[in-house]
């Protein structure tokens, strides 16, 4: 199986072979390095930027206004904020001329905690993308639906935000991607660059086929009737086992839902599931005051307040400057499996 | 009203001029023909703005920003422009006093009044935006925004697309002297320079001396804006863009330069703002030379123009202005539940109740 980066990746090439992708541009994504995460390995129309993260927002949005598609980078999400004002304008270009001019633009950046990175490497984004009207902002949580979110992306005329959780670069999914080989080692050797350099080396692409995840689609990872968990990108895999803990210590079911798409989202999925459970959590890592969680939590109380059998809960990553360094910083700083499991339980305690 | 013209011809430009423009009748650089053609528009600029801010004082728009004063380099640039859709038109990434840029390129009156006046009919913004902020896709003129400088890093995309196929379209931006100072104007230096990857790039920037209430020379310690070209090994110059003349003959020298290498170039042109920043500040007629007036002068003294045609000329333009303002203060106002149009291509709700 893939693992996420190999299937951004993949998506990327499907994407400049049958979707008329022209550039993948930002910083390291060309050759020789092809992304700090290798997500752009030994794609043809990939190139290096220079180290300015205004001047690749700004050319993304530029050749999106002549119609060709390109999908850019942000290395980091964490260097993502000098541009804050480029990605209101063009979340705001299509409204703000009337519908004249679109901008049909994929920037891609990783987010969130999980490897170890610091102050300036552990940075969410969920939140604040929520908050530039105009902009579709997606979010996977496994190599399958990285790959079908991107080709999603590259479709859509208007501009998306594909965020990366980069502590789920690595973490190889559980289904096949369409053509994909089956063989871990066959589809490394043939689309890995080999350590040491890109000199010389070409992809050998599989045949690989269009697989879409409609933005705006959210998605039941495990299903319940106790309580609803609603998330998205690494939390999707500690709430999934959270779930299967419960579920074998206590035989409580959870209902987890993979939101996949941040804005727009999937209320239909949500407003289901809780009407089914009469509890939810949301659960994410960014910070916790003015998250996005709290506007669906909102919604929650003026929709379903009459259906709701406890208080909802979020559960996000604390208010602080940045994520300390040390472990023991960061797993403090945001939510992890025990903390998770103890709010969930909380949540299941409570009589109404 | 007004100082005078020093010369003619007060370009000092890096890049010498070789202009072989033939001198027409009248011992200027330029034909008859063409001389009349660029007074025309300026007159037909002129009265637009001065227009749009008598809309604006009589309480007929909320807001008044644009660009009388800066005709004689505008009008240049918009008739120079390959105008029209597609990789192989020239890109144009204005700011908001580009009124006179585009009068030149076949703007008509009722289009920037129903800007300013908001209407439904407005069909730059729908009644959403200031006036000056343009949007025409059939002429490849991106979105004129309220953030400052912000085009010279948007303009690196649409000069990299005409690049990667190499064609005959080149990326125009404009700008002024105080919004050099943002990170973008930089962004543009550093990417339409790299070695190899040359961008087809005119970066212009039109010196007026002012950022609002703050003069250039609290703002800036370069003796011209146009020299932060220089390291990065640009062709540059800065020319007087109170003389079309001049800004006809550099701006096609440039222009030519790079449509014919690739390669980029930095123009500072000084030109004058003859309103102030805005309605914000008063928009009343400040003392600083006119370039209109100046050229005027000119064209009497030679015998291009006489004064009964000029005065023909400015009356009718006044008089199409003030029909436009008729016509638009007419016409619908936009409704309130459009507020949702458009927030996603295909009228694809944006509206999260929708969801």
């Amino acid at each position: 199986m893939a693992n996420m980066a190999q299937s951004i990746r993949m998506a990327l090439h499907y994407g400049e072979k049958h979707l008329d992708v022209k550039d993948v541009f930002g910083q390291d994504v060309g050759a020789p390095m092809g992304g700090v995460f290798t997500a752009t390995q030994g794609l043809e129309t990939s190139w290096n930027t220079p180290l300015d993260e205004r001047g690749i927002v700004g050319t993304a949005m530029g050749i999106a206004m002549t119609g060709d598609i390109c999908v850019a980078e942000i290395q980091f999400c964490d260097y993502i904020f000098n541009t804050i004002d480029l990605l209101k304008i063009a979340g705001n270009t299509n409204w703000v001329t009337n519908g004249n001019v679109s901008l049909p633009l994929v920037l891609m950046t990783p987010v969130g905690a999980g490897i170890r990175g610091s102050v300036y490497h552990s940075h969410s984004f969920d939140a604040i993308a929520s908050r530039l009207p105009g902009w579709k902002v997606v979010m996977p949580s496994n190599p399958l639906d990285a790959y079908g979110l991107m080709l999603s992306a590259i479709k859509d005329p208007n501009p998306v935000m594909f965020l990366k959780p980069k502590a789920l670069m690595r973490v190889r999914g559980e289904e096949l991607i369409p053509g994909e080989p089956a063989n871990e080692k066959e589809l490394k050797a043939m689309i890995d660059q080999p350590v040491g350099g890109s000199a010389g080396w070409k992809a050998k692409w599989p045949n690989l086929e269009e697989h879409l995840v409609e933005i705006g689609k959210g998605k039941i990872t495990r299903q319940g009737s106790a309580a609803t968990v609603v998330t998205y990108g690494r939390h999707v895999l500690m709430c999934n086992q959270v779930a299967d803990d419960l579920k074998k210590e206590k035989g409580i079911e959870l209902e987890v839902i993979d939101l996949r798409s941040i804005y727009p989202y999937d209320w239909e999925l949500i407003k289901t599931s809780i009407k089914k459970t009469g509890r939810v959590i949301f659960v994410n890592e960014d910070t916790e005051v003015t998250n996005f969680a709290e506007h669906l939590s909102y919604r929650v109380t003026q929709e379903l307040f009459y259906e709701l059998m406890a208080r909802p809960k979020v559960l996000a990553g604390k208010n602080l400057p940045g994520i300390g360094l040390h472990a023991n910083l960061e797993e403090a700083s945001v939510p992890q499996v025990p903390e998770i499991k103890e709010e969930v339980i909380s949540l299941l305690q409570e009589i109404p | 009203m007004g100082k005078k013209l020093a010369t003619q011809s007060t370009s000092q430009s890096r890049s010498k001029s070789k202009s072989k423009s033939k001198s027409g009748s009248s011992g200027l650089p330029l034909s008859k023909q063409e001389l009349t053609k660029i007074h025309d528009l300026m007159v037909k600029s002129r009265a637009l703005e001065e227009r749009m801010i008598k809309i604006y004082k009589v309480g007929e728009a909320y807001f008044w920003i644009g660009g009388p004063g800066e005709e004689a380099f505008g009008v240049p640039l918009g008739m120079l422009a390959n105008k029209g859709q597609g990789f192989d038109h020239d890109w144009l990434h204005l700011h908001y006093r580009c009124s006179p840029t585009l009068i030149a390129m076949g703007m008509d009156f009722l289009t920037p009044i129903r800007l300013i006046m908001n209407k439904a009919t407005d069909k730059c913004t729908g009644g959403r935006n200031f006036s000056n902020h343009y949007s025409f896709p059939e002429w490849n003129v991106a979105p004129v925004t309220s953030p400052i400088g912000v085009q010279y890093s948007i303009g690196i995309g649409t000069a990299w697309a005409q690049k990667r196929r190499k064609a005959k379209g080149i990326t125009i931006i404009t700008g002024g002297d105080a919004g050099s100072a943002e990170g973008d104007f930089a962004s543009g230096l550093i990417w339409a320079s790299r070695k190899g990857s040359e961008l087809p790039m005119l970066i212009t920037v039109q010196n007026n001396k002012w950022g609002i209430s703050t003069h250039y020379d609290e703002q800036h310690g370069e003796a011209h804006v146009s020299d932060r070209g220089i390291p990065f090994k640009m062709r540059t110059a800065v020319i007087n863009g109170n003389d079309p003349i001049e800004s006809y003959i550099r701006l096609g020298e440039e222009m030519a330069y790079i449509r014919k290498t690739g390669k980029p170039v930095v123009l500072e042109a000084s030109v004058s703002r003859l309103f102030g920043h805005s309605s914000a500040d008063g928009v009343n007629r400040r003392d600083e030379l006119d370039c209109l007036e100046e050229f005027e002068k000119l064209l009497l003294k030679k015998d291009v123009l006489t004064e009964k045609k000029i005065k023909q000329i400015k009356d009718d333009y006044d008089k199409e202005a003030q029909n436009a303002q008729i016509k638009a203060r007419a016409e619908l106002s936009p409704e309130a539940s459009t507020i949702w149009d458009h927030f996603y291509v295909n009228s694809e709700s944006g509206d999260w109740r929708d969801f």
